[in-house]
């Protein structure tokens, strides 16, 4: 393999902030936020990106007790880019994606866990970085 | 008395000296970054085989005797297509002397993603199709785009990591293109 000084060309990580526990109680809808921030200096394209090639933000459910019942994404940023003509749909510093749970009127009752994960594919204004996958674990306690 | 005062002038002369030559240099500009690599420095290009759109299979090392400039891109990756038509210019320019352009795309979806945007686009050089282990054989190209501008004898010459000027590649092509193949071992002969 190649030695390569590639030191400062790391892909930026999605800091994902700890959510607190939710209480969620059988036949309701619950409300969560789950806020995560990018390091300054780096964008991710939004979940409506204004090019076809571009990768969307995406948060996916993939297993837990609740019925996840809409995405909301955070608002997006119209920025123009030196590598751009025109300015892309993007999100940066701290942004929040929030989901409404039906809970389940036969959800066991007792604390559980819902995950997901966070797409998300960032660049600078120089380079761009792979899309990566960050998991989140939501706490819950049904009632 | 005399000979304190010429030591004490000469200390004097010589710190004002000293200091003027620290200044002096503190102003002159870095040293420009060299366009290529020199010979003793340059290491050999990973051969790898990867397929075009066609399917056939492409080595790198099909092109000894060439100077290649192999770019790592996405067809998501922004600054990645601000390169890429200078890449078609030097194609057209340069071929005649023995250069070509290798576009290696890293997207995950493959040609599926990649045959609509080269279609496009009209893009006039071989494009493949790279994976993992070619990825981690050019030092894991964690940032797109990531350039490498090959010499006639294979050996990495110049290495750009994200967006950098055209002229950067057209300098470090054209030093390429006018050095002969196997200059390498010639100068390796010189130092014996």
């Amino acid at each position: 393999m190649l030695t390569l000084t590639l030191a400062a060309q790391t892909s930026p990580t999605l800091t994902v902030a700890p959510v607190p526990t939710v209480k969620a109680k059988k036949g309701t809808v619950a409300t969560v936020t789950v806020r995560a921030a990018l390091p300054p200096g780096f964008h991710a394209n939004s979940n409506t990106p204004t090019d076809a090639y571009l990768i969307p933000l995406t948060m996916k459910w993939t297993g837990g007790p609740l019925q996840a019942d809409g995405v909301t994404y955070p608002k997006a940023d119209l920025e123009k880019y030196s590598f751009s003509d025109k300015p892309l749909s993007v999100v940066t510093g701290e942004f929040s994606i929030t989901t409404k749970f039906k809970v389940p009127v036969d959800a066991p009752p007792g604390p559980s866990a819902e995950n997901g994960t966070i797409r998300f594919q960032a660049c600078n204004d120089r380079m761009c970085f792979a899309a990566k996958t960050v998991p989140v674990t939501i706490s819950l306690n049904i009632e | 008395m005399t000979r304190v005062r010429v030591y004490l002038r000469l200390a004097l002369i010589a710190t004002v000296a000293a200091l003027l030559g620290i200044v002096a240099c503190s102003q002159q500009p870095p040293p420009a970054k060299p366009v290529v690599k020199d010979n003793s420095k340059r290491q050999k290009a990973p051969d790898f085989a990867l397929k075009d759109s066609s399917g056939k299979l492409v080595h790198l090392a099909d092109y000894k005797g060439k100077v290649v400039l192999l770019d790592f891109w996405a067809t998501w990756c922004g600054p990645c297509k601000i390169e890429i038509p200078w890449f078609m210019q030097f194609e057209q320019e340069y071929r005649s002397r023995g250069f070509e352009v290798l576009g290696v795309s890293m997207d995950d979806d493959g040609w599926k993603a990649i045959t609509p945007y080269v279609t496009a686009r009209k893009l006039n050089y071989r494009v493949v199709l790279g994976d993992d282990k070619t990825a981690d054989q050019y030092g894991g190209l964690e940032a797109l785009p990531t350039t490498f501008v090959i010499d006639r004898d294979g050996r990495i010459a110049a290495t750009h990591v994200g967006l950098v000027n055209k002229k950067d590649f057209s300098d470090a092509i054209e030093k390429l293109l006018e050095a002969p193949a196997g200059d390498a071992d010639v100068n390796a002969r010189r130092s014996d």
